[in-house]
């Protein structure tokens, strides 16, 4: 079984935006490992010939007419959720 | 558990003054206090439920016409976007959050005059297959207390069950209706892909994702997933509905000279035997009922599990990336820079479960394993739909178990993810490619309940509603 090192749990973590404690890392190593040696299954399938699925529907470029649906939520409600707000505005941290 | 009649006759009981609206949603409320101890229920839609009742009540009064569903309660699991309670999908990211608008499924059953009363337990964000990564609480199973409900609409399963609403609403990504539903005992249907709008309900994995009713029969699991289907300008994979509809009113199929596919690799190895003996007198009765019972193999079945497991948390991890804490969520209020703030939101608001799904859908998304896993799991997914194509083409329905086991008890496969995935072995195929599937009750293995599973060709769901609805007579 090849085992994920902690600099690639730790790199994976950094991409997902995640902070893991140093026993998540070494559960996260232990289980992602074994996760992906069951998926490894697929090494030996033939798909010669073969192109991949993304979707099932069938349908193609749906579209729809490009107007203005009034659903009758204010701006008020839409913004009832946000954790830290100035008036209309969502408030940040600073970034640098 | 019996609390209520068929769907149609709770809604004509209260359009003709039998009973009220009002005293549906009362007598709902009070079973959900009662039931407490089962942990099926997130939150109570108090008010709000018996503001609508009375409004329902007072239309009837005054002789105006109602909806199909007009008074009838029910519960739809907590990652359906609804008013008058929060939206957790179980989990501390979204804890305390409060949704603006309604899922489409929502406000369609509403249109129909049905009555929101509460929000179930899911696995946090449905992931799970037995609601105990539920961020909350765990939902036990009504008929063994140490066992589980199953998930992730384990809360939705329960429900119905115990009687606490005439229905409940799922979600299925890879089982999540079916399971529970073959856990608990009652019926669940995961739809053709896109015939449901998703449109309000917390995104999973979008290229499998449906919704689907769990009733106490097949008839009601009908009349549901015919007032919610159809196409939805929200949600733009969803497709057009049967012309016919899906509400059965009787509807017989002739099982005689039907031709019936049981799947051989559902049937062999790591099938408990118990199990096995419910399920193979179920394809006893289709047989006495002049049903043609031919074994089909469909040899990619067994790579379904991995390909699943890799493209669901590739999913998975794309659609959570919108929790950044910002705009709704959860957020660390003590983070000094905003990438501070990304992280420590992310990381105190996910539990493990979605974690770990996070991490694998970024590793097997990122560069230089893209084509290894995710093109590669997605190319093996094209090479199931076409050996299920084939097999319909030979067959009308196939059938098999929903699970290899029972429910089983709290915590037995909690230390192992890779034991818990395994869980879903048989009822992720329907979702990879597309078709419905439904888990009928079929018996019991000792004490607990088994489902059968059928699965019929995509957008064949009206025939899919009508062999489920003929197998329950003859088993009953």
């Amino acid at each position: 079984m090849s085992k994920l090192t902690k600099e690639e749990i730790l790199k994976l973590a950094f991409l997902a935006r995640l902070k893991l404690s140093d026993d998540e890392v070494e559960k996260y190593q232990k289980e992602l490992s074994s996760i992906l040696d069951y998926v490894k299954h697929l090494d030996n399938v033939d798909v010669s010939g073969l192109e991949p699925t993304y979707q099932v529907s069938g349908l193609v470029n749906v579209s729809r007419k490009d107007q203005i649906i009034d659903y009758g939520v204010s701006n008020e409600e839409l913004l009832k959720n946000v954790p830290v707000r100035e008036g209309v505005y969502i408030k940040v941290r600073r970034m640098i | 558990m019996v609390h209520w009649k068929s769907i149609k006759q709770e809604a004509s009981d209260v359009a003709n003054g039998t009973t009220s609206a009002l005293a549906n949603v009362n007598k709902s409320l009070k079973l959900i206090q009662d039931n407490e101890e089962f942990g099926a229920i997130i939150s109570v839609i108090k008010d709000r439920s018996i503001e609508r009742a009375k409004f329902i009540d007072a239309q009837i009064a005054k002789g105006q016409k109602v909806g199909r569903l007009a008074g009838v309660p029910f519960i739809a699991k907590d990652n359906f976007l609804t008013f008058g309670s929060e939206t957790t999908a179980a989990s501390n990211m979204l804890k305390g959050f409060n949704a603006p608008y309604q899922s489409t499924a929502i406000e369609k059953l509403e249109a129909e005059g049905a009555i929101c009363v509460a929000k179930a337990n899911l696995d946090a964000f449905a992931h799970g297959g037995s609601t105990e990564n539920s961020d909350f609480f765990v939902t036990k199973n009504p008929h063994d207390k140490t066992r589980v409900a199953g998930g992730s609409s384990g809360g939705s399963a329960a429900a119905v069950t115990l009687g606490l609403a005439p229905f409940a609403l799922g979600s299925d990504t890879g089982g999540s209706i079916r399971e529970p539903a073959s856990f608990c005992g009652v019926v669940g249907l995961k739809p053709t892909y896109g015939l449901v709008s998703r449109s309000g309900v917390v995104a999973m994995a979008s290229s499998t994702d449906v919704i689907g009713p769990i009733t106490t029969n097949v008839a009601d699991a009908a009349l549901v997933l015919d007032v919610m289907s159809g196409k939805d300008l929200l949600d733009s994979t969803t497709i057009d509905n049967d012309p016919k509809g899906y509400e059965l009113n009787g509807v017989k199929s002739n099982i005689s000279g039907m031709r019936i596919g049981v799947i051989k690799e559902y049937m062999g190895e790591g099938l408990d035997p118990e199990v096995k003996k419910v399920i193979t007198k179920s394809i006893e009765i289709f047989k006495k009922a002049g049903a043609v019972i031919v074994d089909v193999s469909l040899p990619s079945l067994p790579t379904a599990l991995a390909v699943y497991y890799i493209v669901v948390p590739a999913e998975v991890s794309s659609n959570l990336s919108r929790y950044d804490g910002q705009r709704f969520g959860h957020n660390d209020l003590n983070a000094k820079t905003l990438e501070e703030s990304y992280v420590n939101s992310r990381s105190q608001g996910f539990g493990s479960e979605a974690k770990r799904r996070i991490m694998i859908g970024t590793h097997v998304l990122s560069s230089g394993y893209y084509d290894a896993y995710y093109k590669k799991a997605q190319t093996v997914r094209t090479k199931l739909i076409n050996e299920f194509n084939n097999a319909f083409k030979g067959v009308d329905a196939l059938i098999g178990p929903v699970t290899p086991e029972v429910a089983f008890k709290i915590g037995a496969n909690s230390d192992d993810p890779l034991k818990m995935y395994l869980i879903d072995i048989m009822t992720v195929a329907a979702n990879l490619v597309g078709v419905p599937a439904i888990s009928v009750p079929a018996g019991l293995a000792g004490d607990m309940p088994v489902g059968l599973q059928i699965m019929a060709p995509q957008q064949k769901d009206r025939d899919l509603l009508i062999l489920a609805s003929e197998f329950e007579g003859l088993i009953k």
